[in-house]
């Protein structure tokens, strides 16, 4: 590790901390229904909307009446980007003339952007049309995290409610997340990348030869208006297949940084909005000191893992050294231009957040390297995770660890003032251990039966570290893959004659992101609704703080424990087994 | 329920038209005419014709020659290359620099394939740099010279490798080492804003200067 590398870290862990009330702040304005800068701009776009969606946005809604609005929502587009995508043939913008998508592979990717995973068993630029791309992919990129918002805003009211039953109205949560935060975000951030070189254009692709004489062929496409939002809403499904490992996807350091700081940048200040809507800031700070806190130690995991170099490099007797005008460590699958500190960074903020998208290949980081990320995954992606579901998830964690203190010191637990009884441990517990439970069946499941057999890429532990990884990702709909585990299998044809789907992978992972997606939200809404209706009771001098370092580190050790418990035997089989041995598989 | 499968409906052709189409063909536009030449993937030209994108790497190989003087071919009627010992090598790639077909190598941290790779590699780069840079180590070999690159079209390379590299194209070339190391530096890529990401050599551009000194020299 090098002073340079981190000093890119702590640039980063600063920008990102110093936005954290300014972006905060704005968004709860924006859920109080409150003027904002962008009101003069945006105000006669929303009042539109709402005539043209025929809404009335101010008749408020109870916590099922939400839920149902937004599962209707989420399940009708759910069967419009699939017959798009199998109708992908007869639409416009599709330069390249590709076929439609098989059954089983569109399952999965229309689950995956859904649900906000965007695990892409499909390649970018071979499969996907433009007009897939932007109106089917880039769509859902921006209204699936506006779910995952709306739905947050909604759980905030709920635990800041003094009484009401009524937790907003999920329309106006709607627009107004994708007026007022989404579009003019990403905007902004895509006119940024294409500063940096990242294309946007709808010409078809460029053949010619180069210097030597040998043909090539660029890839474009209208990738930078795409590549913002899924940064921004923790989507993370490339425009390429490689990502934002690609130069067009992501051009220089500077962009890096650009995409970077998008990754984590809405989760992050959603808890300043927490603290201000439940009308107490250090809430939200303590909610933001514990991410931060569990983020920093898997950064420098990552990063010492990776600048070590891997087994396969010492076998080889490369250098690992970093020296004058080298990084050294292992660059296998990682571009100069970032590194081995943007690299590292790049892999425990996506895999913090629930975005997924990568700038490097990280099947090919070291065991321990490897591990980081998903032991970040593990944690039911609630160290910032996805925009809205991160947070959401965390209060439930919340809940679990007032629950537990209440256990220790013998009194009703309270958060908020509001006091914690059955019902609400019950969802409490159905939504932090629904997921973990789901990964370990399906990760079982892939690996004891033999159709789970043809995904798998690396022999020895390696293989089943890649499974682990995919049902993980999918199943804590976070995206990033170990990506040698495949679902699709596509011969180098024209229009992809021939491709054929792994059914098996393409059917469990898509129905897993979909559980994933909705199992928690329900379950936080209906915390919501119930600890809505509670009665506040007055700060005395037996209250259990939650806005101390001491709940801090608790609420850190809860979350811990229960990824531990659930998830050390299966660590124990992949990566750690990789990270404890320089033998070669 | 039925209220909420009309406003889903209505608010998906809304959405998809504001998100789907506008959002994107405006951000089109605003580039387009901002930065043209960047939108549309830093095409670089040589007397006119498009060779390459400065973001795109790309190989410098040469046929291999028989004794007849014509390209060799291989069993399936390809021509055998070789890299070209005039230009700045770019990294191993494992998608032989396709930039419309991209994929990872994905090999995994403990693989044997992948241990015997670097170890080729690691004996080519070392094989054709000595015979330039006597007494090279294996040691002193950067990792970016031997290790594939994730996009597979990484248009850099380490300063380390091009320093080593440098001897060889000099010599080649009948041009000073210390014109090419002067070359190599005006066509390295520093971080941005001084701190961040790592510096990097242009391949392409520093190749394409050097050949434009060789021009002048020649």
């Amino acid at each position: 590790m090098t002073a340079q590398g981190w000093l890119q870290i702590a640039v980063y862990l600063a920008v990102l901390t110093a936005l954290t009330p300014l972006l905060g702040g704005y968004m709860a304005r924006v859920y109080r229904g409150e003027r904002v800068l962008l009101t003069p701009v945006f105000g006669p776009v929303e009042r539109l909307t709402y005539r043209l969606l025929r809404v009335n946005p101010y008749a408020q809604q109870d916590w099922k009446s939400y839920a149902r609005t937004a599962l209707v929502f989420s399940v009708l587009f759910w069967v419009v980007l699939y017959v798009i995508l199998r109708t992908q043939g007869i639409h416009p913008f599709n330069p390249e003339d590709f076929d439609s998508g098989t059954w089983d592979v569109s399952f999965n990717t229309v689950s995956s952007f859904i649900s906000n995973t965007n695990w892409q068993y499909y390649g970018g630029e071979t499969t996907m049309s433009y007009f897939s791309q932007m109106a089917g992919l880039a769509v859902q990129n921006f209204v699936s995290a506006a779910v995952g918002m709306a739905v947050l805003a909604a759980v905030i009211r709920g635990f800041a409610s003094r009484g009401a039953a009524e937790l907003g109205n999920f329309w106006q949560d709607l627009t107004r997340t994708l007026l007022y935060i989404l579009l003019p975000l990403s905007f902004v951030g895509a006119l940024i990348l294409v500063s940096q070189g990242v294309v946007q254009t709808l010409a078809g692709s460029v053949a010619y030869q180069t210097v030597q004489g040998f043909d090539q062929t660029l890839a474009l496409g209208p990738a930078a208006s795409q590549i913002a939002i899924k940064q921004l809403g923790t989507n993370g499904g490339g425009f390429f297949n490689v990502n934002s490992a690609f130069p067009f996807e992501n051009a220089t350091a500077l962009s890096n940084f650009v995409e970077l700081l998008f990754i984590l940048l809405i989760p992050a200040a959603l808890t300043a909005t927490f603290g201000r809507m439940v009308g107490n800031r250090r809430q939200g700070w303590a909610l933001y000191a514990a991410m931060a806190a569990v983020l920093v130690v898997g950064i420098a995991v990552a990063y010492g893992a990776e600048q070590n170099g891997s087994p396969a490099q010492k076998n080889a007797e490369v250098a690992t050294a970093s020296a004058d005008g080298t990084t050294g460590g292992n660059l296998e699958g990682k571009e100069q231009r970032f590194g081995i500190a943007s690299s590292a960074l790049w892999a425990t903020a996506t895999t913090a957040a629930s975005n997924g998208s990568v700038n490097s290949a990280h099947d090919s980081y070291t065991g321990a390297g490897g591990a980081g990320p998903l032991v970040n995954m593990m944690t039911g992606e609630v160290i910032f995770g996805g925009v809205g579901s991160g947070l959401y998830g965390m209060l439930l964690f919340v809940l679990l660890a007032v629950f537990i203190a209440g256990l220790m010191v013998g009194r009703t637990p309270e958060y908020l003032g509001k006091k914690i009884e059955a019902r609400e441990v019950k969802l409490t517990l159905i939504g932090t251990l629904y997921t973990a439970l789901a990964v370990l069946v399906t990760t079982a499941l892939a690996i004891a039966t033999k159709w789970g057999a043809p995904s798998i890429f690396n022999g020895g532990p390696q293989g089943f570290s890649e499974t682990l990884y995919a049902y993980t990702s999918q199943g804590n709909n976070n995206g990033s893959a170990f990506a040698g585990y495949t679902g699709y299998v596509q011969p180098n044809a024209p229009g992809n004659a021939g491709a054929f789907g792994i059914t098996f992978a393409d059917l469990l992972g898509g129905v897993t992101m979909l559980f994933a997606r909705f199992v928690p939200m329900l379950a936080a809404l209906a915390v919501a609704g119930s600890l809505a209706t509670k009665r506040v009771a007055p700060l005395g001098a037996g209250t259990f703080r939650t806005d101390t370092p001491t709940f801090v580190f608790l609420l850190i050790f809860v979350i811990v424990i229960v990824a531990a418990l659930t998830f050390f035997p299966a660590l124990l089989l992949g990566p750690i087994v990789q990270a404890l041995t320089d033998q070669l598989f | 329920m039925r209220r909420d499968l009309l406003n889903s409906i209505l608010a998906i052709v809304v959405f998809t038209v504001m998100l789907g189409l506008a959002y994107p063909l405006l951000t089109t536009g605003v580039a387009q005419v901002l930065w043209p030449n960047k939108a549309d993937g830093s095409q670089v030209e040589r007397d006119g014709e498009v060779v390459g994108s400065r973001l795109i790497g790309q190989d410098f190989q040469r046929p291999v020659l028989d004794e007849n003087g014509r390209p060799r071919e291989d069993e399936e009627g390809n021509p055998v290359l070789e890299a070209d010992p005039g230009y700045f090598q770019s990294r191993p790639s494992v998608t032989g620099y396709s930039a419309n077909v991209t994929f990872f190598n994905n090999l995994g941290p403990n693989n044997r394939g992948l241990s015997n790779m670097f170890r080729e590699n690691l004996a080519t780069y070392l094989e054709r740099e000595r015979r330039f840079s006597p007494g090279l180590q294996a040691s002193d070999v950067p990792p970016d010279a031997v290790q594939t690159t994730a996009s597979g079209v990484d248009p850099h390379i380490s300063e380390a490798n091009a320093r080593i590299q440098a001897r060889r194209v000099a010599d080649e070339r009948g041009i000073p080492l210390e014109r090419v190391l002067e070359l190599v530096d005006d066509n390295t890529d520093g971080r941005a804003l001084g701190v961040l990401g790592e510096p990097g050599v242009n391949v392409l551009e520093l190749n394409m200067a050097v050949d434009r000194e060789s021009r002048r020299q020649g």
